[in-house]
């Protein structure tokens, strides 16, 4: 086990290796700079800034000083927020994410969860078509259609919650982004798992349990639901892996302060250093929860086994 | 002679027949089948038939609310008049509404040239003016005029456009992206997938790492390189975002190659001689299309919903062309006043990709061979 944790962290170094090196020379090779949307920047001073930042040394220098300086942790200053480095909005930011990510995460798979069971118990039934038009709603309607929606109805007519702002990671301000986070995850798990339990349900240890006598909830979920966890487990990982690293919308609808605004920001105006330190950010979550997902796999199915 | 009595050979029933008849009987395929039907054809023909033009820029009903009975509402009229004749720096003596038109009197301190009707000329508003009778002085002038009516069922957007047509428009646009764009993703995941999987060994093993890297790239920031790229031309833009798009149908045809490529027909193929080529396109390729065509139907809601979500960040269509997601991002934004500029696109995109969705769920259901 440990020495196939260890292993598959050593095949992640290529992986990133590979993943710093594609989005390094991509954003490179884009029309455009760091300065070059500044109207009225001499051509002097635009030099002077380039040379501050060693952006006018051969490309291959500064990808290796790049390379170097990330080996140290160091992902550089911002060139669009100057006070700031990488390391510090992602400080700043990041934890916030991360909690509401966290949130929406946990609420889709306990909601999501248990719509699926139900809609799976009573296959073919108002219940199930109800639970089957919810997840396709919420699959369908864009978050920025029902972030303003739940602003308008929650927080201005009802005046329940706050229209935006983060207040600290109050829960009042926390529950309308975190729900509009989950909706598309709920919808999307409790697809999955309607599916799953209803071939779990049909497996044959199933029917032997029900045979054997054992009350229909003890079969369900000591039983059934341990076959039906597999795909969930394995949509949450890089489910996870998005919504703990931020999202455009809900941020931007809501005020939060976390890192999911910066990067279609940073990505525009070739904020070089910080989209770099996302995109590494955003590929070690993603390497971290497919490990998790595979280590998961292993605990609930004793089929699987990492020797 | 004993007669050699035949019976007509079992007609065997194809993947496809099979498949066909089991879709038509699913309800909620077909009338999902049917609504998109419907829809794309009301996108290609409404614009035609609402009466406007989708630019035409109606200064007189700026935000109007939808409403089934004609513009101008009696109350509007006196406002819109006011304005022309404040315009033509005249005065307004008296105005009476009859029969549809309207007869007004005006008056200055100078005379009046007769062609100041151009002004209810090219009013958006009002139409066929006529000189009825001229003071002696010429400084009364009694005029009558048509109302122009028009209907906005939707309602009007911030700059006084009809938004059933921009609603229409914006669907050819938004339909079109999404064929465009999952038309491509399906075929380069399919060579590539039904490659990988067919040739296998070493070949496959690179091909799929290749995958692996560009899957934990963030999806939006490659999108976004590929705007950068292309610039605002659409077109080249999602046949761009197709190709961002066809990594998860690689895999799944892949997947489907691996299997095939050791059924009994490929080797007897192979022992034929027919190239790896045409083995690929006669054997392998056909009989991965069933999940193409199901991993099809959800792929372009997703696309419409993507491109939605550029148009939100402002990537996506340029003004005065339009489409779903950019109806629906200016709609959010005049929420708290407006509704109906949120309302009517949302409903045109959530049940186009309601429908999009049970017709993919149909096709899954139709093309499992476990159900049979």
């Amino acid at each position: 086990m440990l020495r196939y944790v260890l292993r598959r962290l050593l095949t992640a170094i290529p992986t990133l290796f590979l993943i710093v090196t594609l989005s390094f020379f991509l954003l490179r090779v884009a029309p455009g700079g760091p300065f070059s949307q500044e109207r009225g920047l001499s051509p002097e001073v635009r030099a002077n800034l380039e040379r501050v930042y060693q952006l006018d040394a051969p490309l291959w220098r500064q990808y290796l000083s790049y390379l170097g300086n990330l080996l140290h942790g160091d992902f550089g200053p911002s060139y669009n927020l100057p006070d700031f480095t990488v390391a510090d909005l992602f400080r700043v930011g990041l934890p916030v994410s991360v909690q509401l990510g966290a949130s929406a995460l946990v609420l889709a798979l306990i909601l999501g969860s248990i719509l699926g069971i139900v809609a799976a118990l009573r296959q073919n039934r108002g219940v199930d078509y109800a639970v089957v038009a919810l997840a396709t709603a919420g699959s369908t309607i864009p978050t920025f259609v029902i972030a303003p929606l739940y602003q308008l109805v929650f927080a201005l007519t009802l005046a329940w919650v706050p229209v935006a702002g983060w207040g600290g990671g109050a829960l009042v301000n926390k529950i309308g982004p975190a729900l509009t986070l989950a909706l598309p995850q709920i919808a999307i798990v409790a697809r999955l798992m309607r599916g799953a339990m209803i071939e779990a349900l049909r497996a044959n240890h199933i029917r032997t349990a029900r045979a054997l006598g054992l009350g229909s909830w003890s079969v369900v979920v000591k039983h059934a639901l341990r076959g039906a966890l597999l795909p969930i487990i394995s949509y949450a990982g890089p489910a996870a892996a998005a919504l703990l690293t931020g999202s455009v919308v809900v941020e931007t609808v809501f005020a939060i302060p976390g890192v999911g605004r910066y990067f279609v920001d940073a990505a525009l105006n070739r904020d070089y250093t910080l989209v770099m330190g996302t995109v590494v950010v955003i590929a070690v979550f993603v390497i971290m929860f497919n490990l998790i997902v595979d280590l998961l796999y292993a605990l609930v199915d004793p089929r699987v086994r990492y020797d | 002679m004993t007669e050699l009595v035949l019976s007509r050979p079992v007609k065997g029933r194809s993947l496809w027949i099979d498949a066909w008849r089991r879709l038509t009987a699913n309800r909620a395929a077909v009338v999902s089948v049917v609504y998109l039907l419907l829809m794309g054809v009301a996108c290609l023909v409404g614009p035609l038939l609402t009466g406007h033009h989708y630019t035409t820029i109606y200064t007189d009903y700026v935000r109007v609310p939808p409403s089934l009975t004609a513009y101008p509402k009696p109350d509007q009229i006196s406002g819109m008049l006011d304005e022309l004749i404040r315009r033509m720096r005249v005065d307004l003596v008296a105005w009476n509404d009859q029969d549809d038109r309207i007869s007004l009197t005006i008056r200055s301190s100078r005379p009046i040239d007769p062609r100041v009707v151009r002004y209810f000329d090219r009013s958006s508003s009002f139409a066929d003016p006529k000189v009825e009778t001229t003071s002696p002085d010429g400084l009364t002038l009694t005029l009558s005029t048509a109302v122009a009516k028009h209907y906005f069922l939707f309602g009007t957007d911030n700059t006084g456009r009809d938004l059933l047509t921009r609603t229409l428009i914006a669907g050819r646009v938004s339909l079109a992206i999404g064929l465009l764009a999952g038309l491509t993703a399906v075929v380069i995941g399919v060579i590539y997938g039904a490659t990988a999987g067919y040739l296998g060994g070493r070949i496959d093993d690179i091909m799929m790492r290749i995958v692996d890297v560009l899957y934990s790239l963030p999806f939006i920031f490659l999108v976004i390189m590929l705007v950068v790229f292309f610039g605002r031309n659409f077109v080249l833009m999602f046949i761009a975002v197709g190709a961002v798009q066809w990594l998860d149908m690689a895999r799944i045809v892949r997947g489907q190659a691996l299997s095939i490529r050791r059924q009994e027909y490929v080797q007897a193929a192979l022992a034929l001689g027919v190239s790896p080529l045409g083995i690929l396109w006669r054997h392998v390729v056909p009989n991965t299309l069933g999940p193409v065509a199901v991993y099809m139907t959800l792929l372009v809601p997703q696309v419409i919903l993507l491109e939605s979500f550029l148009s939100y960040l402002g990537l996506g269509v340029q003004e005065p062309l339009t489409s779903w997601g950019v109806l629906i991002a200016q709609g959010a934004k005049n929420i708290p006043s407006a509704t109906w500029l949120l309302i009517f696109p949302s409903i045109f995109l959530t049940s186009t990709l309601f429908a999009l969705n049970f017709l993919g769920d149909g096709l899954r259901d139709a093309l499992d061979p476990k159900d049979r």
